[in-house]
């Protein structure tokens, strides 16, 4: 029972640091390739995004809040936030499903569902478009039955939301299924046997299980939705105050020389893109944590 | 409480786990189910906690018929190989969770709980998450959390499988007392020999999805019924020889006496290594041999006997013994058999034997 001697001993041995001259590259090189990498990031990452702040704040605060209150920007910004909601709870729903059933069940074409989940990643926009056009746009073959109905999906913001679901679907599902393969499903199995039911499992047991990359599979999937372009950009028709969403307000902005307006509107994306990294490497490191925890127990032995 | 099962057979893609299986097991007693890797003895006790339902058969809980109960109503307890704790719960609540999903008072559990961690000698680490606890406190947190709800029987699958070797003997002796003091009726899932024999009432041997032999630890180790039993419990030599004179097998030097058989019929023969009787100088029934090779095995010495020009047996002697005869590595001695197990295949499915002991 008692194995406290190993740790101990585990740790005289990790105080030689194995990093003797022996591995490492010549310092020149080792500085060169540090050097080369962060200016490639300031050049390529850091600038433009500096740049996207000083633009945007070029005019003054009041210009800045102008821009942003906006009424086509509000409603821009109204639709996005809508969009990435009921996108992300949409593949909150689908990516349960979809990892639960690739990791813990086995069944016919799990692989190829497995291949597909990753088809958004893979594939152009336009192609959405197009079979999005192709089944429910005015010529399409559901499209007698919505205009008959009076349901615009095409150029309207469902839409919107339904390439929006498209594009992002991937990044909860991918999220989860490594993790949950990693977990088994023992733990279930265990608080089956002791009489909880089937909510209870899941609430109880799985979701604070996968809890950390849900999160983060959230996390990009949220920021995806929001800063989503070219899927949105094809079937939304650009109709101010309507169907642009963000990333859509700010090229209408720019090709119509609003410059700092555009960039003000900009920032708003610029701001979810640093809230999302830090949410993430935060996430990111829990989530390692979820991983390496459930490693350790599931050798039974000592840490 | 008693589990008695009937006839259960499962398969899984076209192979049996399971194969016919009948057995039944009385209120409080502790039984091991002993059986290589792959001999379906997890399959069946995870059939018996409702993990997995079986393709035929039938189980009776307590005199009930719940073969298709759900696991949540049969009332068992289940340690899993790898304990399966929930890592996001301390001790505490990990022991808690079966009344508090059976929605037991507060007060119970709290109660139910404390009493639970004086049993399992666990009192001052109901606070800690499973991974800051060693192999050892896990897996009594495990039994721990499985007897909460105070099941009829208790289920453990390879209870000491992922421990090492000092910390699975304190535990074996911790359940062997667990079991005096809750008298539980217990199933316990090994393919380590010493675990079954040193703690069960009774064993079952499990090969290939049957049971071959069910008996206390005495009659499975001195009385094995089958070849399979011979070979797996305790250290064997085995010798396949053919009858060659009325009554008697003869291999080298040894006559077995065997009864009732034809000459030229094949037999299969099986004597422990402790049953070999060796001496410096001869006695009545011995034969000559020359030692090969020692082998210290710890308290005892294994040795490598050469009887005939392409026969080797091997046999065991208490060190103290080896060390006063000055047995070592080409002395001659002489030895006897007093023990040995006779088996033919009778039918053609090769599953039928006979077992002379002597």
């Amino acid at each position: 029972m008692d194995m406290e001697t190993t740790p101990t001993l585990k740790r005289a041995y990790g105080t030689k640091s194995p990093q003797t001259s022996r591995f490492t590259e010549p310092s020149m090189v080792r500085w060169s390739i540090i050097t080369v990498s962060t200016c490639f990031i300031l050049a390529f990452v850091f600038a433009p995004l500096a740049l996207v702040f000083v633009k945007a704040f070029e005019k003054g605060a009041e210009a800045y809040y102008s821009a942003v209150s906006d009424p086509d920007a509000l409603s821009a910004i109204k639709l996005t936030l809508m969009t990435a909601a009921i996108s992300v709870f949409a593949n909150l729903l689908f990516g349960l499903a979809a990892s639960w059933s690739i990791a813990k069940f086995a069944f016919k074409g799990k692989n190829l569902l497995t291949t597909l989940i990753d088809l958004p990643f893979t594939v152009s926009p336009v192609i959405s478009w197009m079979v999005f056009v192709l089944l429910l746009g005015r010529q399409g073959w559901f499209g007698g039955w919505l205009d008959a109905r009076d349901i615009k999906i095409i150029y309207a913001p469902a839409g919107i939301i339904l390439s929006t679901i498209f594009v992002t679907f991937p990044f909860i599902a991918r999220e989860l299924i490594p993790v949950m393969q990693l977990k088994g499903n023992e733990e279930e199995q265990a608080a089956l046997v002791l009489g909880a039911s089937g909510w209870k499992i899941f609430f109880r047991i799985t979701l604070p299980n996968i809890k950390w990359a849900l999160i983060y599979g959230i996390i990009l999937c949220n920021a995806r939705a929001m800063g989503e372009f070219g899927a949105v950009s094809v079937v939304s028709g650009h109709i101010r105050g309507a169907t642009n969403t963000i990333p859509l307000q700010v090229e209408i902005l720019y090709n119509e020389y609003h410059m700092s307006a555009a960039f003000s509107v900009a920032s708003l994306l610029t701001f979810l893109a640093v809230i999302t990294l830090v949410i993430k490497k935060f996430a990111e490191r829990k989530l390692q944590e979820e991983k390496t925890s459930s490693k350790i127990l599931s050798m039974g032995e000592n840490i | 409480m008693s589990i008695e099962v009937s006839r259960l057979t499962k398969q899984f893609n076209g192979i049996y786990a399971v194969n016919d299986v009948s057995f039944k097991v009385e209120t409080g007693e502790l039984i091991a189910i002993l059986g290589p890797s792959g001999s379906g003895k997890s399959t069946l006790l995870r059939i018996i906690a409702g993990l997995e339902i079986p393709d035929a058969g039938e189980i009776h809980l307590t005199g009930k018929e719940s073969t298709l109960d759900s696991p949540q109503d049969r009332n068992v307890g289940f340690v899993f190989q790898h304990y399966a704790l929930f890592k996001h719960m301390t001790v505490e609540k990990n022991i808690a969770f079966g009344l508090e999903v059976r929605k037991a008072p507060k007060e119970k559990i709290t109660q139910r709980v404390s009493e639970l961690l004086e049993l399992v000698q666990l009192k001052g680490l109901e606070k800690r998450y499973p991974s800051q606890i060693s192999g050892g406190q896990r897996q009594r947190v495990a039994v721990a959390r499985a007897l909460a709800p105070q099941p009829k029987v208790l289920l453990l699958d390879e209870p000491f499988g992922a421990l090492d070797a000092k910390v699975r003997e304190d535990l074996r002796k911790w359940i062997l007392e667990l079991h005096e003091h809750t008298h539980v009726t217990t199933l316990f899932v090994t393919h380590d020999q010493h675990e079954a024999l040193e703690i069960a009432h009774k064993i079952f041997v499990m090969n290939k999805g049957c049971i071959e032999q069910e008996g206390t630890p005495t009659e499975i180790f001195d009385r094995p019924a089958t070849p399979f039993v011979a070979e797996f419990v305790g250290e064997s030599n085995f010798i396949e020889a053919y009858v060659t004179e009325p009554h008697s097998v003869r291999w080298g030097p040894f006559h077995f006496p065997v009864n009732g058989h034809p000459i030229g019929e094949k037999m299969r023969l099986y004597f422990r290594p402790n049953d070999v009787y060796i001496s410096s100088s001869p006695e009545a029934h011995q034969e000559k041999a020359r030692i090969l090779k020692t082998r210290f095995k710890g308290p005892t010495i294994e040795l490598i006997l050469q009887v005939a020009d392409d026969k080797q047996i091997i046999a065991h002697v208490p060190k103290g013994v080896s060390l006063a005869s000055g047995f070592k590595e080409g002395s001659e001695v002489f030895i006897g058999i007093t023990e040995y197990h006779a088996f033919t295949d009778h039918t053609v499915d090769h599953s039928q034997f006979e077992t002379y002991s002597i």
